[in-house]
């Protein structure tokens, strides 16, 4: 982070170039540098937060503090990244104040030590995108992901609503690759567990199942 | 190797994210041709990040965008980017 740009990364940007200038004293421009991204960091502290007024506070102070901190933006890694590094410290701190901590650390070893069974079902197997249409089904994904302990839930946030890479991942959180991985699967299994028998008994008066074939994996 | 669904169960976050090793794959695939149980597990899973994944899931509040320029706006008014 202690290098400038090179010049061509500067050309080949219009997003390096909004910064440079409004580094170089045209703020106004900073509206614009970070339309694109206000849904993603909201999605992200909302996911982490759980708190829709939280989130909302979290991604204002988290915008704010990038602009103050523009300058020390240096272009190797992607913009949106950076910012969602800013974000997650941001919901990071919020989480702490509320002294949650502790109590996800005792989630944490009750959860290693249990062994995984998925819940087992023979015959949910459409994909489900037309269900979200009912908030019913939107309540379900989000109080699943909710309820998952603090650091399954940073990971499920930024893999799986987020889709950032492994790599992108474990160098936001500070983590290895393997413990990103093994995060993940947790997670995703916990969010399996629970949230497959409610899906599926949800979504069994109305089955569509059109989109079957369309997609690659069926 | 042969699989029995527990270990199977093991992988099914890295054999969804196409991440697991060939050989292990295999032995995945070689369980899931004949094991329906788990075939429906790793469906459902699969579903679960699609849906998660959805922007309907965590949607913006309404005024979000607003509210967050006007922040902006006012901040602009008497604040600099702090020197690299």
């Amino acid at each position: 982070m202690t290098n400038s740009p090179p010049v061509d990364a500067l050309e080949n940007s219009p997003e390096l170039a909004l910064i440079a200038s409004i580094l170089a004293g045209d703020r106004e421009k900073f509206h614009l540098l970070i339309r694109p991204y206000e849904t993603q960091l909201y999605r992200t502290a909302v996911a982490l937060l759980k708190n829709e007024a939280d989130a909302e506070d979290v991604v204002q102070d988290a915008v704010l503090k990038a602009y103050r901190k523009l300058a020390s933006f240096r272009g190797d890694s992607k913009f949106s990244t950076w910012l969602i590094a800013i974000t997650l410290n941001e919901a990071r701190g919020r989480l702490r104040r509320d002294n949650r901590a502790a109590v996800d650390s005792i989630d944490e070893l009750r959860e290693g030590n249990t062994d995984y069974t998925p819940a087992p079902l023979t015959d949910w197997r459409e994909v489900p995108l037309a269900m979200l249409e009912r908030q019913e089904i939107r309540a379900l994904v989000q109080k699943a992901v909710s309820e998952l302990p603090d650091s399954y839930r940073e990971i499920v946030t930024l893999r799986d609503v987020e889709e950032l890479s492994v790599n992108d991942t474990a160098s936001l959180l500070g983590i290895s690759i393997s413990s990103v991985k093994v995060r993940l699967h947790r997670a995703r299994m916990m969010l399996q567990k629970k949230l497959a028998p409610q899906l599926k008994m949800v979504a069994a008066p109305q089955r569509k199942r059109r989109l079957l074939g369309r997609l690659p994996w069926f | 190797m042969v699989l029995n669904c527990r270990h199977v169960w093991e992988h099914i976050s890295e054999y969804i994210d196409g991440t697991l090793d060939p050989q292990v794959r295999a032995d995945v695939e070689r369980h899931l041709a004949h094991c329906e149980i788990c075939s429906a597990i790793i469906d459902a899973t699969r579903n679960i990040i699609i849906l998660t994944a959805d922007d309907r899931v965590f949607e913006l509040p309404i005024d979000f965008s607003k509210r967050l320029h006007a922040r902006i706006d006012e901040f602009l008014q008497h604040e600099h980017p702090e020197p690299g």
